[in-house]
């Protein structure tokens, strides 16, 4: 079952749709429900090694519905700590639950001062009604 | 900018809250709640596809089937009257100027029905060649067409069993059309061909009698898990029947184009091969796609039945036989993928 329409506060979102979830040094990462609604149901997750850096805003893995793929673009910098098994086995979980059980990768953050240039939730929506 | 086309359906699958796209010069529905659930839909219960698209060429006079016979792959000398035959207008080198379903409307009188990217090729090729005692027309204007394919097909259509590759007139709720017993799917079903201004009337009964309206998404899923080649992907102008595993519908036996060039290769045997392929690692093929053994995917994309990556391509003969592996490049990393006997996925019977 596919999740309703959310952005919820206390998290950063990208402008390629991606989103943070800030947690002192670590910080988790997936796509938004704006991005998930546009791929439709995602059939592969090919996600970053454990312990791959990756540089905000460039690609660290890629997601794919049947009819498209996307590249993942990190809204933050860091170190991959840990990959979502879950949705590597199961991968419409982002579908049902973008910001829960269907996160994509944890990170050690390498700058922290990075989230600034990120949009809150209702920055984030008036991006995303504009599209 | 060129002007898309629209069916006569484009305002209900605009109701329906599908996804329009651009395909062959029409704005099509690619799905309206979701490949998968449609896809699933065909092969468990029954789909409904707006194809009205698709061409409709018409043949006829004493010369029609002589001027067929001569054009295409497929002997029409085999049709009757009510019988439909799947076969290829092919070119000299034996390449596939368009895939097709020949109708025998009556003894002079043929329908071909042509893919919607081909319609006016087909037609020009179709009249530069016609001889005295054949006229062709194109009638894809006047009419619209569904496939209504699945399991329940029938009994939701209230249609008795046929043969496949026959058709009859009948009505649906009141629409005369022409029913087809062809698909594209897989699946047990018909394609309705009806008067243009009767669409919506057709398209709302078989709505109502509960099949599951079905985008081009799921048409491009569930043809590609038989095996069924779309063209401009798997075959064209420019790759043989033969190497594209069209032998069986070409008949070498008679004169028709390209027929000298398609006996070569079979005697020779093609040098390549059209092949089915299962991924035995994750990843997605898609159409482009090299492989490493020599060649490149044509049509890939994931089974929503196996769950996994399937794909079509060319590739070395002495790399087509069931249980070959492939290499296939996806976007940089090298996944392993089997060939696998056509079609990829079979009905249990």
């Amino acid at each position: 079952m596919a999740a309703a329409e959310s952005y919820p506060d206390g998290l950063k979102y990208h402008s390629e749709h991606d989103w943070a979830r800030v947690d002192g040094e670590e910080a988790t990462l997936g796509i938004t429900w704006f991005a998930q609604d546009a791929l439709g149901e995602l059939v592969h997750y090919e996600p970053p090694a454990e312990g791959a850096e990756v540089a905000k805003g460039s690609s660290y893995g890629e997601v794919e519905s049947v009819k498209a793929v996307s590249d993942l673009i990190a809204p933050l910098s860091g170190t991959v700590i840990e990959v979502n098994a879950k949705v590597v086995d199961e991968p419409e979980t982002v579908n049902e639950d973008p910001y829960g059980e269907g996160w994509l990768v944890r990170i050690r953050l390498g700058d922290s001062s990075e989230t600034e240039g990120l949009m809150d939730a209702a920055a984030y929506k008036s991006f995303v009604a504009e599209q | 900018m060129q002007t898309l086309l629209r069916t006569p359906l484009y305002d209900r699958h605009v109701a329906l809250g599908a996804r329009m796209v651009p395909f062959a010069g029409w704005e099509m529905p690619v799905q309206y709640e979701g490949v998968i659930p449609e896809h699933r839909a065909v092969r468990e219960n029954c789909g409904v596809f707006d194809v009205s698209h698709m061409g409709e060429l018409e043949v006829e006079g004493p010369q029609a089937g002589a001027v067929l016979q001569a054009l295409l792959a497929n002997d029409v000398d085999k049709l009757e009257v009510g019988d439909a035959q799947y076969t290829l207008l092919t070119n000299e080198q034996g390449g596939v100027v368009d895939d097709l379903i020949a109708y025998r409307l009556e003894g002079g009188r043929y329908l071909l029905i042509v893919n919607a990217a081909n319609k006016d090729a087909d037609f020009e090729w179709l009249t530069n060649r016609e001889r005295p005692g054949s006229d062709v027309r194109d009638r894809s204007e006047a009419y619209a067409l569904l496939a209504v394919q699945g399991p329940r097909s029938l009994e939701r259509l209230g249609l008795g069993e046929a043969p496949a590759f026959t058709f009859e007139m009948g009505e649906i709720d009141g629409v005369e059309c022409m029913i087809n017993r062809t698909g594209y799917t897989g699946e047990t079903g018909v394609e309705l061909m009806a008067m243009g201004e009767d669409a919506g009337t057709l398209w709302d009964a078989v709505i109502e009698r509960g099949a599951t309206p079905c985008g081009l998404g799921a048409r491009d899923t569930l043809r590609l898990e038989v095996c069924y080649p779309l063209h401009g992907n798997d075959i064209g102008p420019e790759t043989d029947a033969i190497s594209a595993g069209l032998g069986w519908v070409c008949a070498l036996d008679k004169e028709f184009t390209g027929v000298e060039e398609l006996r070569r290769i079979k005697a020779e045997g093609p040098a390549r091969k059209l092949v089915a392929f299962v991924m035995q690692e994750p990843g997605i093929p898609r159409q482009g796609m090299s492989i490493a053994e020599g060649g490149e995917v044509t049509s890939g994309s994931h089974s929503p039945v196996l769950d996994r990556g399937i794909g079509l391509g060319y590739v070395p003969a002495e790399h087509a036989a069931p249980g070959s592996v492939l290499t296939i490049d996806i976007r940089g990393r090298e996944r392993r993928a089997e060939v696998v006997k056509k079609p990829i996925y079979k009905k249990e019977e």
